[in-house]
This record gives C-alpha cells, sequence and structure tokens, in this order.
C-alpha cells in the first residue's frame, strides 16, 4: 500500500476536486489590536476531505497585518524538517507583497474544517498549496490596495504595492500595511478567480535562499521540540509492550515495580475492543505495562526491572529466515495475483536474442527519527489535550477520540516540531498510548519511547524479494519484461501497507510487453510508509536489473536508459491515480532532460578513465511527482570490501521553481544520503516474531565520516512546482549499487551491501 | 541525594539518584532542553554537552561523577566567540532540516574549533563522526564548520 493509499484510508471518499481558483474565498475580519485577518476558504480543493456535516472541504491560510506593519502568518502543515513552516509562508508572503523580514510564522491550530488537510506526507505540500496560498496572499494585497484606493478617493488601477507599502502613481503617496489593514478588514473579500498574481519575474521570495524559521531558536537550544514540552503538574512515562507485535498481557510484577523510587504507579494496558469502537487503525492501541514516575529517568530505571509473562500469540513464529525460505519457494509456485499486464511477455521472451534473470531483495528498515517517539497528554474534565509531534494530528486525534470513547470536539492536538518523521508520525501509536495513560494515572503524563522501543516497535518499511526475467533484442533494446514480486500481505488479505507496486512501474507503460506478477506472504507487524514509500524499494531492484540488463548488451547504461524514455511524450496517468490529487502524465522528455543533465555534470562519458577499483553508476527514478536522474562514484576496497562512496551527482526536475532553495537542496543532499544510509547498513531482521536490533550499533545510520559531497542541480522547467521531500530518494540506490558494479564487477542484488561478498583479494 | 553542579557558569543544587544521567537532570530538573534524548547509550551525540570544554555524552554521563566540573550546554555555547561564529555559521548556511541532533553537532563542532581553529577533512571526520544526522546534513555540517573557520567551501549560503 502506498503512501497515498494510506492516507486514503483516512479519507475514502476523496474525489478529484475543482481547482483553487474557481472556488475559493476570503473572509476577512479584525485582528486584535485592529489589525487585519484575512482566512481563505476554499471548498472542494485538491484533497477533499469529505465531511458528513458540511458540504467538502475548506483550505485555510491565514494572515494578520499588526498596525506596525508586522505580518503573522500561519504555517498549515506539520514540520518535521522538510520545511514546510518556512516554504509555505514564502508563498503567502510573495503575493501578499511584503519583506520577509518583516513576517512572523506560527504553527496553525489543526483544524481540516478550517484549514483544509494538515498532514506532511506524500511530498504534497508543495504541489497541493502552491497555487492556493499565493492567492491567499495575492487576494490580501488587493484588500490593502482597495483600502488605500478609497482613502485617496482614486481608483485601485492607479495603485502599485511594493515591501508592504501601496503607493499612488501618479501622485507618489504612500500608505504602509500597517495603516490600511483596520480598514481593508473591512472590506468584502475578492473572488480568487479574480486575483492577479505576480508576474514570476518579480518574485522576491520564491527562489531566494532562506533560512528556516525556527532555525534561530533552535541553535540556541530552546524547547521547540515533542520531546520538550512541559505542562504544569506533569508526570513522566514509560510504556512497555510485547517484543512480539499483538502479544498480550498475562501478568507483571507490578507491586514490586510500584515501590520503587519515584514511581508513582505501574499499570498493565489492556488492548481495548477496537472493533467495538471502530477503530481499524494499524496504529491502534497494543497491550502493555505503562509506568508513571516523577521523573522520566525514575520510570525508565524501573523498566529494567519490569518483568512481564506474555502470552506472545502467533506472531512469535515469524522470523526473517522464514520469510526468505517461503519466497524462495513462491518463486518456484505459480504467482497468485496479476498486478499489470500489458502486451505478450511470453511471446517476447521466447522471440528475444537474449533473456536475463536475477533475483533481488531488500529488507525491513525502521525509521528511527532522532527524536524518539513521544507524546504529552492531559485528560481533565472529559476533555483530551495532546502536545505531539505528528505528521497526521487529524487522524491521530481521531484515534484518541475513538480510543477513550469521547467526542472528537473533546480532543485537541497541538501539533509541535518532529524532530524528524520519515513517514514514522503518520501513525499515532504514541499519541493515543499517551492519551490512555494520563487518563489512567488522573495526570498528566509525557511519555517518551527508549531508543530500543522505537526501533522494535515500529510501522516498517516491508521487506521484498523480486524474480525478474527480461528479453533483449539483437540490438539490445528491452522487450519484454516480468516481476514475480513476493511480498507481504496485511490483515484484509491484500499487499501490506507499502509493500506493494502499482502498474507505473517502469518499464511499465514504456515498452509493449510487462506483467507484474505477485504472491503475498501474510505478515504480523506493522508496515508503514518509509520516505519513498515502496519507491524506495522498487528503485533498487528494478533500476539496478536494468543496470544488468544494460550491461549485458553491451551498451551505456544512459543510453539504455534514454531508450527507453524513447521520444518526448506526456503517459497519461493510469485509470485512479487522480483519486487522491490531480495527477499529471509522466513527461519522458523530462526523464530524458535530467538524465541528460546528470551525465554532463559528473562527467559520464569519460567514467572509464577512473582508477580500478573506482567506478561510476546511473539510476533514474520517478516519484513524488519529481524526476531524478543521479549518479553515484563509488570506491571498493578489494581486501575488506568496505563501499566509499566518493561523490554523489543528482539532476532533478519539480518544475517551474525552487521556492526555497535553501531547503530544497538540503532535501535533496538529505534524501540521496538517506538512501546511501539505508543501502549501506540497514536492514530489521525479525527472530521468532522479535526484531533484533535495538539501537544505532546495530541498525547503523550513515554518518560524517561516510558522508560524500551531493552536487544538487534542478532542471527548471514550465510545469508546476512540486515536492522535495522524497523523490531524490530512491534512485540514490541503485546509482551506488551500479556504481559498486562497476568498480567490482560484482552485483549488489540484496540489500544491505554487504561488504564480505565485494572482496576480490 | 543532594549534588551541586556548574551549569553554564552558575552553581546549581539538584537532589537526584546517584546514577541519574546529567542529560536527564539537565532536561528535567534544569528545564534546560537544548541537550536532546537520542540513544541513552553515547552513540548518537545528540546529547553532547561541554564538561571542562570536553564534548561529553550527556546520556551516559551520572550525575555522580560531574563534580565541579564547568558543564556548557547549547544554552550558553553563544557566549563564547567560537560557538556564536558556529551557531551563527549554522543558520547562514541554513544547516539544519529537523534540527534534533544540531545541539550536539554545534556542540562537537564548538568544541573542535575552539582546540582546532583551521580544521582539515579528516579533523572534520574525526571530530564530527560520533554525531549523528538522521536528516544527513553532513554536507551543510561540513561547509559550516568551514565557514565559521574562514575556510573556502562549496555550498549555498544566505545572501
Amino acid at each position: 500500500m502506498t503512501r497515498e493509499h494510506a492516507l486514503l484510508e483516512s479519507a475514502p471518499d476523496t474525489a478529484a476536486g475543482n481547482t483553487v481558483s474557481r472556488r475559493a474565498f476570503l473572509a476577512a475580519s479584525a485582528a486584535a489590536g485592529g489589525g487585519l485577518m484575512l482566512h481563505l476558504t476554499v471548498p472542494g480543493t485538491a484533497f477533499a476531505v469529505p465531511s458528513k456535516s458540511g458540504p467538502g472541504a475548506e483550505l485555510n491560510a491565514y494572515i494578520r497585518i499588526a498596525p506596525d506593519g508586522i505580518v503573522t502568518i500561519a504555517a498549515k502543515n506539520p514540520e518535521m524538517g522538510q520545511g514546510t513552516k518556512t516554504t509555505l509562508p514564502m508563498l503567502i508572503a510573495e503575493e501578499l507583497d511584503v519583506d520577509w523580514k518583516n513576517v512572523r510564522v506560527e504553527m496553525a491550530p489543526v483544524d481540516m474544517q478550517k484549514y483544509g488537510p494538515q498532514f506532511a506526507g506524500g511530498s504534497f505540500s508543495t504541489p497541493m498549496n502552491w497555487d492556493p496560498l499565493r492567492r491567499a496572499g495575492a487576494a490580501g494585497r488587493q484588500m490593502l490596495v482597495t483600502a488605500a484606493a478609497q482613502t485617496w478617493g482614486v481608483s485601485p488601477s492607479e495603485c502599485e504595492t511594493s515591501a508592504g507599502v501601496v503607493r499612488h502613481k501618479p501622485t507618489g503617496r504612500t500608505l504602509k500595511y500597517g495603516e490600511l489593514a483596520a480598514r481593508a478588514a473591512k472590506l468584502p473579500v475578492p473572488d480568487l478567480r479574480t486575483v492577479s498574481l505576480k508576474d514570476p519575474k518579480d518574485f522576491r521570495i520564491i527562489g531566494k535562499f532562506t533560512g528556516g524559521v525556527d532555525s534561530p531558536a533552535i541553535v540556541q537550544g530552546k524547547p521547540m521540540f515533542g520531546i520538550d514540552v512541559t505542562v504544569p503538574g506533569m508526570r513522566y512515562a514509560v510504556f512497555q509492550k510485547c517484543p512480539v507485535f499483538g502479544g498480550k498481557v498475562v501478568s507483571a510484577n507490578l507491586d514490586e515495580i510500584q515501590s520503587l523510587p519515584g514511581v508513582r504507579k505501574a499499570f498493565i494496558v489492556r488492548a481495548n475492543d477496537a472493533a467495538a469502537h471502530g477503530i481499524t487503525n494499524v496504529d491502534r492501541l497494543q497491550e502493555g505495562v505503562a509506568i508513571v514516575a516523577d521523573s522520566w529517568w525514575a520510570a525508565n530505571k524501573a523498566l529494567q526491572k519490569l518483568k512481564v509473562k506474555w502470552d506472545e500469540g502467533e506472531a512469535v513464529n515469524q522470523s526473517t529466515a522464514a520469510f526468505e525460505k517461503r519466497a524462495a519457494e513462491l518463486f518456484r509456485e505459480a504467482p497468485q495475483k496479476t498486478v499489470h499486464k500489458e502486451g505478450d511477455v511470453d511471446a517476447a521472451l521466447a522471440s528475444a536474442a537474449k533473456v536475463l534473470e536475477a533475483t533481488y531483495s531488500y529488507p525491513f528498515i525502521a525509521h528511527a527519527p532522532m527524536e524518539p517517539q513521544n507524546c504529552t497528554a492531559q485528560v481533565r474534565d472529559g476533555k483530551v489535550e495532546i502536545w505531539a509531534p505528528t505528521q497526521f494530528p487529524a487522524n491521530g486525534r481521531t484515534l484518541v477520540a475513538k480510543t477513550l470513547g469521547v467526542d472528537e470536539s473533546d480532543v485537541t492536538v497541538h501539533m509541535v516540531r518532529c524532530g524528524g518523521g520519515f513517514g514514522r508520525r503518520l501513525s499515532n501509536d504514541y499519541m493515543v498510548e499517551a492519551a490512555w495513560i494520563a487518563r489512567e494515572a488522573g495526570e498528566p503524563v509525557k511519555l517518551i519511547w527508549t531508543r530500543q522501543q522505537d526501533i522494535q516497535h515500529g510501522f516498517f518499511r516491508p521487506g521484498g524479494f523480486h524474480h525478474f526475467k527480461a528479453g533483449l533484442d539483437a540490438n539490445g533494446k528491452l522487450v519484454g519484461f516480468r516481476d514475480h514480486f513476493v511480498s507481504f500481505s496485511g490483515a484484509d488479505g491484500d499487499f501490506a501497507n507499502s509493500a506493494n507496486i502499482t502498474a507505473t512501474e517502469q518499464p511499465a507503460r514504456l515498452i509493449p510487453n510487462v506483467e507484474f506478477v505477485a504472491s503475498l506472504m501474510p505478515l504480523n507487524l506493522p508496515t508503514g510508509p518509509l520516505r519513498a514509500p515502496a519507491s524506495n524499494a522498487l528503485a533498487f531492484a528494478f533500476q539496478s536489473f536494468f543496470d544488468e540488463l544494460a550491461h549485458a548488451a553491451g551498451r551505456d547504461p544512459l543510453e539504455f536508459l534514454l531508450e527507453l524514455a524513447g521520444e518526448p511524450r506526456v503517459i497519461p496517468p493510469p485509470e485512479g491515480a487522480n483519486r487522491f490529487m490531480p495527477v499529471p502524465g509522466f513527461d519522458t522528455g523530462r526523464m530524458r532532460g535530467v538524465l541528460e543533465l546528470v551525465a554532463e555534470k559528473s562527467d559520464w562519458a569519460n567514467r572509464k578513465s577512473l582508477p580500478k577499483g573506482t567506478g561510476k553508476g546511473i539510476a533514474f527514478y520517478y516519484s513524488h511527482l519529481g524526476y531524478f536522474a543521479e549518479v553515484v562514484q563509488a570506491t571498493v576496497n578489494p581486501k575488506t570490501g568496505f563501499v566509499k562512496v566518493d561523490k554523489v551527482w543528482v539532476a532533478g526536475d519539480v518544475g517551474s521553481h525552487i521556492i526555497n532553495p535553501a531547503g530544497g537542496i538540503n532535501q535533496v543532499q538529505g534524501a540521496a544520503l538517506d538512501g546511501i544510509s539505508e543501502a549501506l547498513g540497514q536492514a530489521i531482521t525479525i527472530e521468532r516474531g522479535r526484531v533484533v536490533q535495538s539501537n544505532f550499533h546495530d541498525f547503523p545510520l550513515l554518518r560524517m565520516n561516510q558522508a560524500p559531497p551531493v552536487e544538487v542541480h534542478f532542471r527548471i522547467t514550465p510545469n508546476p512546482p512540486t515536492g522535495l521531500g522524497e523523490p531524490a530518494l530512491p534512485p540514490a540506490v541503485p546509482a551506488l549499487c551500479n556504481a559498486i558494479f562497476a568498480a567490482t564487477g560484482k552485483r549488489v542484488r540484496k540489500l544491505p551491501i554487504d561488504p564480505a561478498e565485494l572482496r576480490s583479494a | 541525594m543532594a549534588y551541586t553542579i556548574n551549569v553554564n557558569g552558575t552553581s546549581r543544587t539538584v537532589d537526584v539518584e546517584a546514577d541519574t544521567p546529567l542529560l536527564w537532570v539537565l532536561r528535567d530538573t534544569l528545564d534546560l532542553k537544548g541537550a536532546k534524548y537520542g540513544c541513552g547509550m553515547g552513540l548518537c551525540g545528540a546529547c553532547t554537552v561541554h564538561i571542562n570544554g570536553t564534548p561529553t555524552r550527556s546520556c551516559i554521563t551520572p550525575i555522580s561523577m560531574v563534580g565541579d566540573a564547568q558543564i556548557t550546554t547549547i544554552e550558553a555555547i553563544g557566549e563564547t566567540e567560537v560557538g556564536r561564529r558556529v551557531q551563527q555559521a549554522w543558520l547562514e548556511l541554513d544547516v539544519m532540516q529537523c534540527g534534533y541532533c544540531q545541539a550536539g553537532q554545534i556542540m562537537a563542532a564548538t568544541a573542535l574549533l575552539a582546540s582546532n581553529p583551521k580544521p582539515t577533512d579528516q579533523d572534520i571526520d574525526d571530530a564530527m563522526s560520533g554525531n549523528l544526522c538522521r536528516c544527513a546534513t553532513y554536507t551543510r555540517i561540513r561547509a559550516a564548520i568551514k565557514h565559521a573557520a574562514g575556510i573556502a567551501h562549496s555550498e549555498p549560503t544566505e545572501t
């Protein structure tokens, strides 16, 4: 299931909506202190959240102008390092035409009726907000112009704006926004169809290197993150679940734990009857033992003395070794289902000049954001208040309400800066745990997971296995392609979350004969979206095998990929792709463009001149509406097999503007290195139903001494801007593995990369 | 048990158990939230503070071992000339993504530059490889250290 599908679960009736410009309108009111407040209301936008009580979704931006000219702009989406708390307000400020230095950014409250979709996922913040938030700013500007024109008794068409000032062109008179705000607030609000947007050549904020709005506070160590939240009377909690997913508590040494210093209360949390409450979420409350103490250290110390007798349930029989064995068996059996079929693959393979087969596999991976899962909760007089680092606060609120049996309107969730998310915090398990524990404790609590709990109780990137069979014609052209994908099924018997493949996976729709078939193994372990879900795994397998095919054909892998792209054209999105938001077709010209750009920047043509043991690899991937081609240069030590990544070149096409180059380049560099980090060392393995790894010694993240320079180039094309949180990750993995092949002649077909397989001396 | 420790130039008395890590004393007793919990095992560096100028993992440093040493945390690092330059470089290069590890990174970088004003890439690797950044902002951390040290680098900066 892709991330998009995961999100759809919460909005099952989502439909492609009307464009913002046709439906949006503004509501204005006077701000405290006499300023202007603007609410942008956009029913039926691209991401429509169905509401049983109203006519559809509202998207809402929020502008406040104080008499002194300071503009406060609300940031509507969670911030986890992807930069939307800076980028989205930049869009408003640009069209409002104010100086960025006079802008203050505030986190919006969680109110999807008022603000529209508020989540951080799928690299959606940019494509979903590029148009509506600029119109919000432009509408505000228009009201301020009208207010000035009325003050002077002139036509608004004789007025212009610049940096928070309206000027009457014929007379040179000026009024500042702060002076106009109160009058502007009384004006009727313009229809967003009529507001005029800037000519992009006049942008002064969009496209400018802009530091993160929270950064000055972060470098001073100010409390910014979920884990830093303090509320009066707060206690600290730890929560231990069964090491085997879904296990139940039989008994625990609660009396002993409660006698320990600093411990106030220890109790068993029973998984409540989720079905009875209509809770189908995978992040629903699980059984475990809660310890509430005067300090987190006291709670954690008590946790070390906690003895629980678990009923481990059926999941105890799961293991990585058993999955691998079963996958090998399934490859020998007929596939269980067909996911995608075009043309006649059997005929193509029968007539091919050369047929290649290979099996690829990759492991489960944990998200391991630097800030362990945590949440602060308070339950008082039937009202629940939550402070959470979460990527999807509204989902968490619903889950908490259902689990505690209270009205959603009685649950308030405050979005707090996330110390990383990577998809993990789209699940709100820690939120519902904190709420439950706070209610049982009768005191506000801050629940903090240990790192071990974070790594062992994740919503893991699912592992997977692919058996490829492909045919090349006499010219070395790809003519037929089959993937037998052995993956995992979730509770409904279909692909587990993020364990799927779709009809957009290349080479589908690029060559005539393609078949994706699948066999699923039941899985009793939660999986979920990890940065560039599904893509982060499929890119490795498919793009590595393309490199194999190119080499088997005796061809330059770049040329092979360009041939795959073919002539510049737009391939329409498959049916159903528009369910979540309007999705443009796949533009093979943009694919060609980034491949050619990265080849030029990385001096691809001269790659053969590299010393022995060093090689360059190339890969392309399209995900989250972004086109990315990457070249990695790697050197492999022949004695140890250790891989040193020398450099990464990235060429990306996300449309007409890089809204904030500061955050944008950072996202691309981080995503590419994230992929390399996954490839070099990350694996979650299961034994007796338990996650083996527990901390950064056995679940390693990339370190400074392993991090190569990452050179980023954007190809600017006349397309609406799209997001940068994810799409640079997937191609980094196969580009690295293809570089290792170029360096050593050894093909990496299993992740993580095993140096023992790469030794040659 | 009561301990009197010196934090950011001020004497503070705390009543905690002897094995309580300095990290949790700073965060939960003294309400200095800058140092972060990341791993609890000295593996990630998010909890880095200076003890007598040496970058130290506060998550595995029991309060009973601190004695009368001078503890400096991110909250006060800007009071030193090097610390202020490092903070400024972090902002001019917009180093951070999520920012959670950056207090530890800044503490490690400040200690490096305080003892080695013109570090080589190898020096930076040696000093900084104990500090994990899950967002992988390493390219900019390296460049920001050079920026603070007045060494040329190729990363963009705020203009």
